[in-house]
Formats: C-alpha cells, structure tokens, sequence
C-alpha cells in the first residue's frame, strides 16, 4: 500500500518539464539577487566607498561604540526573557486544557499585529511622566521612557512572541508520552523538565532565539519612539543608522549598516548550522517510519 | 545524538558570555557634568561646534568637564518628548511656540521664559528660502512658481516640525498679500502648493535628504541654513539657493527648563551655556553654521553672506505664535482644512 502512494506523491516533482524547472529556478535566484545579494553587497560597497579608514573610524566613534553595546545589550536581555516566556506559554498550551486558551494564544501574538510604532506610544502613554505610573516614577528617580529600560521593554515587547511561537507546534507534536514515562520512572519534575522536555524541543527553542535576536537588534519603529534619541546614550544600531544618514555622513552610516548586516549574517550562519543538525533527526524518523509502515 | 547536548550548553554558555560583556562594558562611565540640550533638525553642526567650544571655555573657567549631549528632531516631536519626560536641561527648538507647549502642557519652566535671555531669547535668526537644483531648470524666481501644475514642492508636515510652520506662514503671509488680505483666497494659494507636495517629512532634515540624496522634487522650502549646509555638504555645482520676494523672519528660541535643572543640579551651567550664544564667540560659531547672528559687529562681518529681503515677523504680522499656532496648527485648523493627504 504504502510505495505505489510514494511513488505517485513523488512523480509530479520529478515529472516536471525541464522548461519548468529551470524558469523556476532561475525566478527564484533573480529574486535573491534583486532584493538580498545586491542590497547587501551595496551596503558594504558604500562603507568602503571612502577607505578601510574611515570605516574603522566609524566604528571606533564613541557615539557608535555605545550604539552597539546598548543594541547588544538588549538582545542580552530581551532573549533570555524571551525564552522564558516561551516555554512557560508553550508548555501551558501543549499540556494544560484550560478556559481562556485560545484567547491566551490570540494575545500572545498581539505584538505581531500592532504596529511597532503603536507599541512604543504604548510605553510612553503607560510610563511617560504625564500618566499616573510613570509619574509616580518620576518622582522616586526611575526613568524608564527616554531611558536604556524604555527601550528594553519595548524591545521585549515586540519579540515576546517568537520563542514561544517556534515552541508551541513542537510540544504540541512530541506530546507527553515520554515525560509520563519519565515521571512513571521516578525522575522529579525539574528532573523530567531537564532530561526531556527541554531536549526533546531544543532546537526549536534555539531557532526561537535565533529569531529573536535578529528582531531584537534589529528593531528600529518601537524604540524610535521611546528613545529620546540622545546621543551615545540612547541609540541603538538602527537609530543611530538613521542620524549619520542625516548628519549627511552616509560613509559612516553604511559603515554602522555593514556591521548590523553581519550581526545578522552571523544569526544566519547560527541558524543555518542549527538547522543541519536538526536534519539527521527527521531522517532517522522518516526511516523508522517507513519502517513501521512497511 | 551525543554532540547535541554538548553544542547547546556551549551555545547558551556563549550567549551568557556575550551578555555580561555587554552589560559589564556599560557600567564604565565617568563622573562629571552631563547636560542635555534638545534640539531641532538643522542645528546638529551648529551646536556640535557650539558645545566643542562650550566645553573648553567651562574646562578653563571651572575647571569641571561637561559633556553635553544632543538629541535631535522635528521641533514639535521634540516638544512633546520633552512633555513626556524627556529630561532636558535646556531646550533649542524651532519655534517659541513648542516652548509654550512645554509651559502649558508640562509646567517645568515659567511662561514668561521668552523675556530672561536678550533678543526673546533668540540668540539667532534665520529666514526661508527656496532651495532649488543648479541652473534652476523649472525657473523658480518666487512663491507663485511653487503652485504651477508638475512642480514638486519639499517641505516636511508642520504638525511635527517647526521649520515647516515657517515656511507654512511665509507662504501664507506672501499669499495673503498678493490677496489684499484675503484669508479664503490665501488659503486657495497655500493649498495649491501642498498639492504639490509628494512627500511630507516629520522634520527639516529629512526634507533636505529627500530633496539633496533622494533626488525627489524641483525645491525644498528650507531654512536659510539648512539650505546653506546642504549646498556645503552636497557641493556648491548641485544646488543654488532662491531669495523669495518676501520671507518670513525665523526665530528660534532657547531655554533652560528649571524643573530639569533643579533635579539635576544644572541651573547655573544650562544658564550659562545659553548665555554663551551670545558671546561674541558664540555669534561667530552660529554665523559660521549659517544661523544670522544678532551681535552687530558679527553681523556685519558676514553681511554679504546674509542677503537682506523684506521679511514678516510672528509677532507682528501673525499676532505671535499664541494665536499663530492654534489658528494655523492646531486641529480642525488651516492647514488641517486645506491639506488632505493623497487628494
């Protein structure tokens, strides 16, 4: 039963035209090269269009070096946080039945539906000096909006929803045969947490994080509008970006570009090893399963 | 899968790494006097030279270092981050108008602000012109050529940015004179030129780099020295500038916010790094960048660089900035009823 069903799933793939095949590749590398290869070598073309020099002067600039730690130290916060929440929400999801369910997974991705801009005029209408908590703050000397935790939180904001998104179908799928089989075995809770739950979902979760990172030290709408913009004080990689490009120094301003470009790049590579270690996994299942199919 | 486990403590063992790195590098920053002056768009040269010469004349004088940090934008965004809570000991913005909001809204300095620092508190001038491609190809002599059909016009929304309620009333008050006073005909001729407008910035700076390096639009309706800076940076054989028949003259005020400076500490430096604008120093900074300097002799030493033209004030053609602003800006006023967006 199970190879003629195989062999007529795999036939249309391979069946196609060769025409077909090469117009569809051919679209999909044009596609690449129009919209990702030329942009970014374009990125790095104008960084160096006037010497190595003064692109490592760019970099160097105080101004630039406290862009880039607030821009890392955000991501430093904002993903472990990030992983937190996404396992206590997807851990809720996949194992609990409980009233509000399908409401806490509507909320959950609230952030993805509203525009950052609207996130950050959130913060600053909860905590900005004229509403009641953020005065209150104000006056104990905790400064949040226009301030390094302004830009945390809606930073936190916007990415909470990724880690807990890429783990939600994986726990739904591993299910909990394996934890009962653990509990039944003796191991404590942690235990059961540790020696399986976290690995049978790791990659997932590391995927997650990969993607929160990116979003992380890359958002530029949300925290545009809590940061005040002071310079070297708080400015990410992405505002600071946009204030060399109107200080009409558009060397400089690539040359931050560039660096935000190989943070991401380095994300990429990270995922894209991640990812090959996840492959051997699925084939060592697709081969059990015809297995057990045959 | 016995390497699994191993990579994903070393990359955790990674990320925990990079973020002490991070929030341990941030700890290192030195006790001294931190001021921050919230500015507008175009002033970002001028007060990078004024708080370079500020600070050595303050290290001689005090002894003390000062670092005084900038923050730039829209003068009305910048405004209303200041309402919000954005700590400033002294504000450089746009329009005496955006400090009153500050007054009115937030109460952190007393309104009558404008009469503590000479010239009401405008330590320099500017006015509006048009700046427009070399050899001016559309032929861009006045006002009246910005609402012909197919020219595009540049200037940022003066919802949010105040050189763009200037050049909003230079307008205004030149088609209110070639009307003989008619506001319903004034406003025909204002809103033909935003017709005109493709895109509508949130602040000066953006304009001039969509007109300078995005190449959208025949003239930019700039500041005197936003317009000055763009030739400066992008080259004298790009771009010329139009001395209209009639401008507006530009005030932008400075202050220090008292609320600020009391918590801070800063009353006496925020006052004194005002006071330096008009110095005979400061002047030559702010002549330098383009600004019309209010000293006399600064004045006339850079009098070929300032040509004079007939221009209108707030305060007497316009009955000031408190009655300018909500007729002209605030909702449901003019230029909400003749500027709607893609029509």
């Amino acid at each position: 039963m199970a190879s003629p069903m195989q062999n007529e799933l795999k036939r249309p793939g391979t069946a196609d035209p060769p025409a077909v095949r090469i117009a569809l590749i051919t679209i999909a590398l044009l596609f690449v090269a129009l919209f990702i290869f030329i942009p970014v070598i374009a990125v790095f073309a104008e960084a160096l269009r006037q010497g190595i020099g003064v692109y490592f002067a760019a970099i160097i600039d105080p101004e630039a070096r406290a862009a880039i730690r607030l821009t890392l130290m955000t991501a430093a916060i904002a993903v472990p946080l990030n992983v937190a929440f996404g396992i206590a929400a997807s851990w809720a999801i996949a194992r609990f039945d409980f009233p509000g369910k399908q409401l806490l997974l509507t909320l959950i991705d609230i952030p993805f539906s509203v525009s950052p801009v609207i996130a950050g005029m959130l913060f600053v209408l909860l905590l900005g000096v004229r509403a009641p908590l953020g005065g209150w703050l104000a006056d104990h000397g905790i400064r949040i909006i226009f301030a390094e935790p302004g830009i945390v939180l809606a930073t936190i904001f916007v990415t909470f929803p990724l880690a807990a998104r890429e783990l939600i179908p994986i726990m739904q799928a591993v299910g909990s045969e394996e934890e009962e089989a653990a509990i039944v075995l003796g191991a404590g809770g942690w235990q059961m947490f540790f020696r399986v739950t976290l690995p049978n979902v790791k990659w997932g979760l590391l995927y997650g994080m990969v993607l929160c990172n990116a979003r992380a030290m890359g958002e530029f709408g949300a925290v545009s509008v809590v940061s005040g913009h002071i310079r070297g004080h708080t400015n990410t990689m992405p505002l600071y970006i946009e204030i060399l490009y109107n200080d009409y120094q558009f060397a400089a301003a690539f040359a931050v570009s560039s660096l935000l470009t190989l943070l991401a790049i380095a994300t990429l590579i990270a995922k894209y090893y991640l990812e090959r270690r996840v492959v051997p996994v699925k084939t060592e299942q697709d081969d059990l399963a015809v297995k057990v199919a045959a | 899968m016995p390497g699994s486990r191993s990579t994903f403590t070393r990359a955790i063992a990674a990320l925990v790494v990079a973020a002490s790195v991070a929030l341990g590098v941030g700890q290192s920053r030195a006790a001294q006097i931190t001021l921050l002056n919230v500015s507008y768009d175009p002033t970002r040269e001028l007060y990078e030279a004024v708080n370079a010469q500020f600070a050595k004349d303050w290290k001689a004088k005090t002894g003390d270092d000062v670092t005084i940090n900038q923050s730039h934008g829209g003068s009305g965004k910048q405004a209303r981050a200041v309402i919000d809570g954005l700590e400033a000991d002294v504000v450089t913005l746009g329009l005496a108008g955006d400090i009153d909001a500050i007054v009115e809204k937030a109460g952190l300095l007393p309104a009558n602000w404008q009469s503590r620092l000479p010239d009401n508190s405008c330590p320099y001038t500017s006015t509006i012109v048009l700046l427009v491609r070399k050899g001016n190809p559309k032929k861009i002599k006045d006002w009246d050529d910005l609402v012909k059909p197919g020219i595009a016009v540049i200037t940022p929304n003066p919802k949010a940015s105040g050189g763009a309620r200037w050049n909003f009333l230079a307008t205004w008050g030149y088609a209110l004179k070639k009307n003989g006073g008619d506001e319903s005909k004034a406003a025909a001729f204002v809103g033909a030129l935003y017709k005109n407008v493709p895109v509508l910035d949130s602040g000066a700076r953006g304009s001039t780099t969509t007109f300078a390096e995005r190449e959208i639009g025949d003239v930019l309706i700039a500041w005197e020295n936003e317009a000055r800076m763009a030739i400066k940076q992008f080259g004298a054989d790009k771009y010329e500038v139009v001395y209209p028949s009639v401008s507006i003259l530009a005030e932008p005020p400075v202050a220090w916010i008292d609320k600020v400076d009391q918590r801070h500490g800063t009353a006496a430096i925020s006052k004194a790094y005002l006071e330096f604008l008009y110095t005979p120093a400061g002047q030559e900074i702010i002549a330098q960048n383009f600004f019309r300097p209010r000293d006399q002799t600064v004045a006339a030493k850079y009098a070929t660089q300032f040509p004079s033209l007939p221009m209108l004030t707030i305060d007497a053609d316009f009955g000031g900035w408190k009655t300018a602003q909500p007729k002209f800006f605030g909702d449901g006023g003019v230029f909400d009823k003749i500027y709607q967006p893609g029509s």
